[in-house]
């Protein structure tokens, strides 16, 4: 399992990338969540963090971001579950625009860093589209690895950061 | 602002042999040549004028200080301790007991006097060769008084030149990112100073998260990353006037900015919808080319000096690695196989090589490595640090450090460091504030 998750995370992400394709999103999340289960711990399925320390609401029950693991801006199932209801909290107020703030970790170069946090606020804006809510409605803006919640130099800190955040802009 | 562009006049005093010491810089600090550095003499009058005009008691003695540091700094030498010298500063100008001398060790001396001439400061030095007995080389300049650490800075080259046979690094400056606050918050703020770390100022005010700032070949422009009004673009900033615009009309994030070798182009990446790519913007007629076009992050672009190629980084292969290109985004090859990631490629001023950050089982290191990705060197290895930017001889890098926190996010700081390209010789430089980013400028006086 986790071999194939080695191979084929590259090939996976650029498919993704060119196709935009739900459902490949779908099962390359379920491969790593697959394999991840095996190094679940406390806050963390594999790297990714499952916590609530950082966590804010936009309303009730919506949470205001979505983390990833390392080097990745593949959507996990959570951070699937929260954007939808991102998205529905959205729709109801149709009124309120939003940007999407991308972040990573300090354990990279700063200007891949940049286009990574990028990146990953982008895979929520295409996850969010794809539940209705307009492209006007959002935009996108990467801190890569400059602002980062917990100043911890540690896996379970670098987890936190790697994230991206909805913020309110109106 | 600041002015960069301040006339020297210098003057070649006939000398009377060639060369008979030599320094070899490829064996880096293993066998640092003793040199003596006499603090340069200085009659009453002139003393007096100095110490008025710039509040300096003894400016000869404060002269060769800065240029003992630096040789220091360089690794290359041993300055003698001063207490040692047996001969007067004035006398040695003259004419050096070379037994004196050679008694002490030294197998190279500098001796010189400083004048107040018509409102301005004129130094002379002289290099002799101890052990031969000889003169090497014998210089004047003349300049405003307000130079006088620019003049420490321009006798170290020319010592340096005339040993290593190499061009020097001293009469030049940093601009870096100074940095203060807390991690989750950090205040940055473009700086600039002289490569010993004197005459810091800050150019902008903090009110805006700044980052990459890089030197035009001319050391008069920089180009940076801002943060003003949330909008992260590529700004162009004039050192002098403090005039800065946004480079270009991008409808998104543009980032990672560099001069091409004749400083007419700007290269830089713009992201949108996910993706970064590689672009040129021509200053003059504002003419925007793509240059790679990938659904990959490209970014970190740097030009070869002869401006025919670009390395940049690139995770087209899954990860970040290194790829070159001609400089109209043909013939990409990935040169970087080893093993870890590969991140901020640098070409040589020199052409030959090229400077990387490398994550490896969680460890950063700076390298080199050549340009088909052969020869692979590593020189640094640390928790992080990443950026090195090359001094303009191509033999030293200067690069960031950051430190573990503890388990409570306590202790971070940032700090600018410097290696040679043997990988010996590491050194803090000094900065007032925490400090990332560095770019190292060319030779301000050649």
């Amino acid at each position: 399992m986790l071999s194939i998750r080695n191979i084929d995370q590259g090939a996976i992400m650029k498919l993704n990338k060119i196709l935009k394709n739900t459902f490949l999103i779908i099962i390359a999340s379920l491969a790593l969540s697959a394999c991840a289960t095996q190094t679940k711990t406390g806050q963390m399925q594999g790297d990714v963090y499952t916590g609530t320390d950082t966590v804010k609401y936009l309303a009730s029950g919506v949470k205001d971001r979505v983390f990833f693991a390392t080097n990745e801006s593949v959507l996990t199932t959570a951070a699937r579950e929260t954007l939808r209801k991102q998205a529905a909290w959205l729709r109801k107020n149709s009124k309120i625009t939003i940007v999407l703030e991308g972040h990573a970790d300090e354990r990279g170069t700063r200007e891949y860093n940049l286009a990574l946090g990028e990146r990953r606020a982008n895979s929520a804006k295409d996850y969010l589209m794809t539940y209705g809510i307009s492209s006007d409605r959002i935009s996108v803006l990467s801190y890569g690895k400059e602002r980062p919640v917990d100043s911890g130099s540690n896996p379970l800190a670098w987890s936190k950061n790697r994230r991206s955040v909805t913020v309110k802009a109106n | 602002m600041i002015r960069i562009l301040i006339l020297f006049l210098v003057v070649i005093l006939p000398t009377k042999s060639l060369a008979l010491i030599e320094v070899d810089i490829t064996r880096g600090n293993l066998n640092p040549l003793p040199i003596a550095v006499s603090p340069l003499s200085i009659d009453e009058k002139s003393r007096l004028n100095f110490n008025k005009i710039l509040n300096k008691k003894d400016i000869g003695s404060e002269i060769s200080l800065i240029v003992e540091k630096n040789l220091k700094t360089s690794g290359l030498f041993n300055p003698l301790n001063k207490d040692a010298f047996l001969q007067e500063p004035d006398i040695a100008n003259l004419k050096p007991r070379f037994e004196d001398w050679s008694l002490i060790k030294a197998q190279a001396l500098i001796t010189g006097k400083v004048n107040f001439v018509d409102e301005k400061l004129r130094v002379e030095f002289r290099l002799w060769d101890v052990l031969a007995g000889k003169e090497i080389m014998a210089l004047a300049f003349t300049t405003v008084p307000n130079n006088w650490r620019r003049v420490g800075h321009i006798i170290t080259d020319k010592v340096y030149e005339r040993l290593t046979g190499e061009k020097g690094y001293f009469d030049t400056r940093i601009i870096y990112v100074a940095e203060e606050g807390p991690k989750t918050r950090r205040i940055k703020k473009l700086a600039i100073m002289d490569q010993d770390g004197a005459n810091n100022k800050f150019l902008t005010l903090g009110n805006e998260l700044v980052l990459t700032p890089r030197f035009n070949p001319t050391s008069q422009m920089v180009t940076y990353l801002s943060y003003f009004r949330n909008l992260p673009r590529v700004y162009l900033l004039d050192i002098e006037t403090g005039m800065q615009e946004v480079v270009g009309d991008f409808p998104g994030m543009t980032f990672a900015p560099r001069f091409s070798p004749n400083g007419k182009k700007i290269i830089m990446s713009f992201a949108k919808d996910g993706n970064s790519d590689i672009y040129t913007m021509d200053l003059e007629n504002r003419i925007v080319e793509k240059i790679t076009n990938h659904p990959s992050i490209d970014t970190s672009p740097s030009y070869s000096p002869d401006g025919k190629y670009i390395c940049f980084n690139s995770d087209r292969s899954g990860y970040q690695q290194i790829y070159i290109m001609k400089s109209d985004g043909s013939n990409v090859k990935r040169i970087s196989f080893g093993r870890g990631l590969y991140g901020t490629p640098v070409w040589s001023p020199r052409g030959d090589l090229i400077a990387f950050t490398k994550l490896h089982k969680g460890k950063f290191y700076i390298g080199v490595m050549r340009t088909d990705g052969s020869g692979e060197r590593l020189l640094t290895e640390n928790f992080y640090q990443e950026a090195p930017s090359w001094s303009p001889n191509g033999r030293v890098l200067i690069f960031y450090r950051e430190t573990e926190t503890n388990d409570k996010g306590e202790g971070f700081s940032a700090k600018l460091w410097s290696i040679d390209l043997t990988g010996y010789n590491e050194r803090l430089v000094n900065t007032t504030t925490d400090a990332s980013d560095p770019s190292w400028s060319s030779l301000l006086s050649n």
